[in-house]
This record gives C-alpha cells, structure tokens and sequence, in this order.
C-alpha cells in the first residue's frame, strides 16, 4: 500500500510539472492521506452523502439554487479589497483582501453550510449536527439551519463556549441547541468525537454538517468543493483588478477549509506560490501549538488519514492556540498532501505574531480581522517581505491573503491581548464588560448581593 | 471468513456451542484502575464464565463509547497507562487462564506503533487478535498482511446500517467472528436490546458467517438470555466497566457469573 502511494505522490508531482492537474482530486486518497477511517456504522450515511453529493454537483437545478443563495443570502461575490496601508508593512508588496469576512454570518463558514444545508434537504434529513471551535461554523449553521427549516444541534467545547461566549448567544438566537462538551481538552476536537457519537445514534434523521475540509470520505472533497467559489471569484477579480495572476496566495489553516477552497483555483498555475499558515501558539518550540503538519506526523483522526499531532503512544495531543478556530490538532488530508508534493508550503504563525498582524490590520485599513484570519496576514507579512526582498518595484509583487473572516467574535480575547481590561473584565476607565451583559435574573442576584 | 489459520477465538466460541450454549465475552479497558486490576478482573472473568475477553486500549478520541467507557479509559491515560502495557495484560491473563484474549482498539494506536510491531508482541503475548470499531476492511491491507502473518484473528463490526454487500465483504475479511453491533449508537447500558440485532445476526449468518457475537447495550442476565437465543456469543462491556468502578475485581467476577447464567439455550 505504502509502495503505491509513494508511486502516486510521485506520479502526482509528474503529471504536475507536465502540465497536469492539481485541482479536482476527488477523494477518498489524497496521495496516502484521506479515506474513511470510520466506524462501519456510518458507512452507509457516508455513501448516501457521496452519492447524493455526486448527484447535487451535476444538477443545475442545484446548482442554481446554491449560486441564488451564495449571491442573494450571504452577498456574494465577496469583495477583493487592496490593503495599500498594510502593503507598506509586507515589505511594499501588493496586498489583496479576499473579504470573505463580508459574507453574512461573518466568515467563509456559510458557503460550505449552505451546500450541506441544501443536501441535507435533498437526503430528507430534518436535523443537522456540527461541531464548532470559534463558533463560526456553529453560528453559520444555526443561519442555514433556520433559513431551511433544520433542526440544528452544535457541540462546542466547553472551553470554547467560554473564549466565544457571543457566539454561543447567537446560535441559541438562531434557534440552535447549543451543547458545551466537557470531554478530553473540551476543544474541537472533542466537539467532533461528540457529533460523531450524535450522528451514529441518530443518523436517519440527522446530517452531519461538518464545518472543515477534513474528516472521512466525502467531507474533504464535498467541502473543498462549496469553498472552491472562494478562489474563483479572487481568480477572477485579480485579473480584473491588475491584469496578472497574484505571485503569492496565503491563508490560515485549522482543518483547512478556507484554505483549499482559495487555493483551489491556484494549485494549477505554477507561477503562483501558495502558503498555509497553521497556528504556532506559543511557539512551536514549545509544545503549545497547533502545527499539525510542521510538527504531527501521520495518523488517523476523525475519519482520515493526515498529519495528527500524537505522542508515541497514538493518543491525540491537545493542540493551543490563541484562536478557536485553528485549535485542531490534525488538518484536511489533502493539506497534507500538497504539503507532502511541496506544492504548499506550510509555516506556523505564533499568538505573538497573529495578533501584531490583528493590530495592524485594524490600524492601518479599519478592517478587524478574525484572529484566524490574522494568521494568514502575519504570514503574507513575512512572504511578502521574502519575495520583495532585493526588488527594485517591490510593488510588481501580488499577494492574496483570504481575509476568511472578521473579528467581533475575538474583541473580548483581543481587548484581554492588548491589556484593555482591568481585573473586572471591564475596558479600563468604564464599566463596560466585554463579557456577555447580564440578564435580569443575574442582575437581580446580584442587587439582593449588594443588599446583604 | 478466513480458515486457513487456527484462530483461538473461534476455537473458544466452538468449545462453548459444544456445551450447549452461546459464548460470553467480557470487556475492560486495560489499566483501569491499574494494569494488574486490569488483570484480576481478566482473570476473575475466565474463572467466572467469561469464554473470551476483550482488553480495550484506551484512547484519547473514542467516538464509539459512551460515557461510562471514556471515563474509565480517560482516567487510565490519566493515571499514565501506556499502550504498551496492554500486552502484558493480555500475557498476565493468557497465562493464568485457558480463555481467549483479543484487544479491542482504535487504530491510532496501532499505527503509532507500527502494525506489524503491534501485531508481533500481541501474539507473542499470546493475544488472539484485535477488534477494531473504527477500521473498516476496505482500510485494513495492512492488518490484513500481519494478521495473516503473526495467525491473530480480525474482529470486524457489522452494523444494522450495512449493505448486503458491506456484509458478504466483512465476513469475508473477518477471522475469528463477526462483531455485530446491536444498535446504531455507541457504547453504554441500555434497557432493551433493540430488535435490530436478531436480524442483522440472521444476515451476517446468512452471508457466511459461522460466528456472530453481539455487543453494545447488553447489560444484564436478561439481555445475554435474549442475546444467547441466536447469536453465538454475547459481548458486556459498559456493565463490567461499572461494576469494576464501583466494586473492584469482586464485583466483576459476581457480574460475570450473574451474566453467563444467562448464557444456557432453553431445551425446547
Ligand atoms: C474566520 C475563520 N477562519 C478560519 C477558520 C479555520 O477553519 P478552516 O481551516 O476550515 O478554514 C475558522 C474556524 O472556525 C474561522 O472561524
């Protein structure tokens, strides 16, 4: 099996530089990663999935209705804004925005949950499960999940629940069932080890919306596929916008959604360099991170086979990161893949460096990213000043960085970064808590507190 | 299934249909609350009526148990268990008894290791061979290699959800016998054993298996006398865990004898 695989890496790579194709590989190997390391209990939901994603993707009636809602609901196409104030910052290169935070619900997480959404329907399923970190892909659920009239069920680790308390609001707005997982790091990880145990007993019913390019057979190729719009529209918007392909494309990787989905229309064009930056925490060196590819090695989780961050035993080791959203120990098996080919190159971004890149994009283009997102623009600081370097018109050089969403959800953890709070959790000099306001009850506790 | 190669957990399931009766299989995660409880408990199993056992490797993402089973083998990582002392498990309880010894695993685990290293010192510690819920046959070239090569037997699951084709072609790849999963769901005790099961016994059954065992949700005597009808063996594994956790090795070896009174087909 290893010999075949070697084979197909080496062929992959052949046919690459012969001018063949990276860009449609439909599952379920990906080189040797991918699969379907999975339960057999939930074989026969993921055939339906497949088979009935097939069937949606040559549909025009399908897809017509998924391009009505990716244009009518979420407002796509997503703008390709110039950051020419941050420019100056990535060593004078050019700095293009893929503003996927400017999609309703606030992040790229609704173009693969719509899909899902629609195919859930399709299968006749009226439930939906998912999984959350950052609570974005819990919260874009919720949205499709009301919008289709889907009961919509998100397990989120209880640790998250607490870094994202807003989101939580929102989904329980939506009209989802919020429920915190206390298992193992209480992280994403865990909440998908729950969903699963949810799909498995109630899988007639029930779609699992899976949020990232990962997992087993079909989710890395179904969700690539309702995230390849990304990388069309900035394709195409590039071109317009400067006449040539970008020199470089950078995004943040947690299970790699955004990232293979603005890749996607770039893998094939070998002019174009492409970058994925995972969170590096407190440094790599350090053990606290969430590198899977710069460090893991490879293993099977959550239905694939990919680079999984493992002690010697096998056992998951928790991962860290500033962000929620990159707060995974493994990563899409196709990342791992085009890491494997060195078709991508991979690097980690650490807190320290993700949230100086979060400051400056807020200060020098009044956007505030998502702290996901700000990893992928500390990384196109540092390819930026890389290709630059020695250039005469630094500006000839094009980065694309996916902006894959914005930053509301991270005030209270960026307000906490940047010493804005004083030891109440109130911004200093007000009485004003980043924290979730109080409800009459809490503030009538509090007020019989006071009394007593 | 595969014949060509002795395989000690058929032979156990045999011995037990020439007594009349189904076979009791017992599981407990190794090294809760410590490797030699783990142990005692194997062996007050086998004295009590257990005819196989099943050791778990505990696994930091067990998607397939509940609540009972994670906390046991989170508390086992926790208290430092590492995989490796799964075979001396399995060697202390081969060698104080005549059951057959099978490691039920997710496959992380396994291939940290290296699966022919695992498989070499599974058998060398007289293990009988590996149940694995979350590798399915269509994955397993490599277990299919070292199994055959190291004689260990593979316990693959079948569940009410699998094809007819799914099901010919897990019998097929399965040495040993059939683990058929009771339920859609995961682990834990429940009140009723669903009626599921019987059926998907009756296919595995129809598509070729000699020997199908049934698990998930059986928790008491009841159930095994239900189960016993028409499988030929009966898996507990969340009631064991409990009892371990809440009366030490005795209480296993009381709910083991309890459950195998379950075990004898009524004499019509
Ligand atoms: C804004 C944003 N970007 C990126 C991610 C990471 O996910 P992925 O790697 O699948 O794009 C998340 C996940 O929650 C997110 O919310």
């Amino acid at each position: 099996m290893a010999e075949t695989s070697e084979n197909a890496d080496i062929n992959a790579v052949d046919a690459f530089l012969q001018g063949g194709s990276l860009k449609n590989a439909p599952g379920p190997y990906f080189g040797k990663f991918g699969g379907r390391w999975m339960p057999e209990s939930l074989i026969a939901a993921l055939d339906e999935v497949q088979d009935t994603f097939e069937k949606a993707k040559a549909d025009p009636e399908f897809l017509a209705q998924l391009a009505d809602l990716n244009k009518n609901y979420s407002g796509r196409p997503s703008l390709l804004t110039e950051a020419k104030n941050f420019s100056a910052y990535a060593g004078g290169a050019r700095v293009f925005l893929k503003r996927e935070d400017l999609n309703h619900t606030g992040s790229h997480k609704i173009n693969n949950v719509l899909g899902q959404a629609l195919l859930a329907k399709r299968m006749g399923k009226t439930r939906v499960i998912a999984e959350t970190g950052a609570g974005q892909h819990g919260v874009a659920s919720a949205t499709a999940a009301a919008l289709l009239g889907l009961e919509c069920v998100v397990y989120m680790g209880a640790e998250d629940c607490r870094r994202q308390a807003l989101n939580v609001a929102r989904m329980q707005l939506l009209g989802a069932t919020v429920v915190p997982v206390t298992n193992g790091s209480q992280t994403l990880k865990d909440a998908i080890n729950d969903a699963l145990r949810d799909w498995v007993s109630n899988v007639d019913t029930t779609h699992y919306l899976l949020g990232t390019a990962a997992g087993a057979h079909p989710f890395p190729a179904m969700v690539r596929f309702f995230h390849e719009v990304i990388g069309e529209e900035a394709r195409a918007q590039i071109l317009e916008q400067t006449g040539k392909l970008p020199d470089a494309v950078c995004a943040c990787i947690g299970g790699g959604s955004n990232a293979i989905g603005i890749f996607h229309s770039f893998l094939d064009d070998p002019s174009v360099k492409i970058y994925g930056f995972e969170a590096g925490g407190d440094g790599v060196e350090t053990g606290r991170h969430a590198a899977a590819i710069t460090l893991g090695r490879p293993g099977v989780l959550h239905g694939a086979r990919s680079y999984l961050m493992q002690d010697e035993d096998g056992q998951t080791v928790e991962s860290h990161s500033i962000s929620a959203g990159l707060d995974y120990p493994s990563v899409g098996p196709e990342h791992s893949y085009l890491a494997d080919i060195g078709r991508v190159t991979y690097e980690p971004i650490t807190d320290t460096e993700a949230m100086e890149a979060f400051r400056l994009l807020c200060r020098t283009e009044g956007i505030i990213p998502a702290i996901e997102s700000a990893h992928a623009l500390a990384g196109a600081i540092k390819v930026g000043k890389r290709l630059t370097e020695g250039q005469a018109t630094p500006s000839d050089t094009i980065v694309i960085v996916n902006l894959s969403g914005r930053g509301d959800k991270d005030v209270e953890t960026a307000a906490d970064w940047f010493d804005m709070l004083d030891e109440d959790g109130n911004v200093k000099g007000t009485t004003l808590s980043t924290r979730k306001p109080k409800g009459p009850a809490e503030r009538l506790a509090d007020a019989e507190k006071d009394q007593n | 299934m595969t014949e060509a190669i002795a395989s000690k957990s058929a032979a156990a399931i045999d011995r037990a249909k020439s007594q009349g009766r189904a076979a009791l299989i017992g599981y407990l995660p190794a090294g809760y609350p410590s490797v030699q409880a783990s142990i005692d408990a194997g062996i007050a199993m086998a004295q009590n009526g257990a005819d196989l056992i099943e050791i778990g490797i505990p696994y930091s993402d067990p998607v397939m148990d509940g609540p009972v089973i994670q906390a046991a083998t989170t508390e086992a990582i926790e208290n430092g268990f590492h995989v490796a002392s799964v075979f001396d498990v399995v060697a202390g309880i081969t060698a104080a008894t005549d059951v057959a010894v099978l490691v039920m695993t997710y496959w992380n685990p396994v291939v940290r290791m290296g699966v022919d290293e695992f498989s070499r010192r599974l058998a060398e510690a007289g293990g009988a061979g590996l149940i694995t819920p979350d590798l399915i046959p269509d994955e397993a070239s490599e277990w299919f290699d070292a199994s055959d090569k190291y004689g260990l037997d593979r316990v693959f699951l079948v569940a009410p959800s699998s094809t007819p084709e799914r099901l010919a072609m897990t019998v097929k790849a399965s040495r040993g016998f059939v683990y058929a999963v009771s339920i859609m769901g995961v682990t834990g005790t429940r009140q009723d054993v669903s009626s599921s099961a019987e059926r998907l016994v009756a296919d595995t059954h129809a598509a070729g298996a000699k020997r199908v065992c049934v698990g998930l949700g059986v928790s008491n005597a009841g159930h095994v006398r239900e189960i016993a009808a028409y499988a030929d063996g009966v898996i507990v594994g969340t009631a064991l865990v409990a009892a371990i956790r809440d009366g030490g090795v005795p209480a296993v070896a009381d709910l083991t004898r309890d459950l195998s009174a379950g075990l004898a087909r009524e004499v019509a």
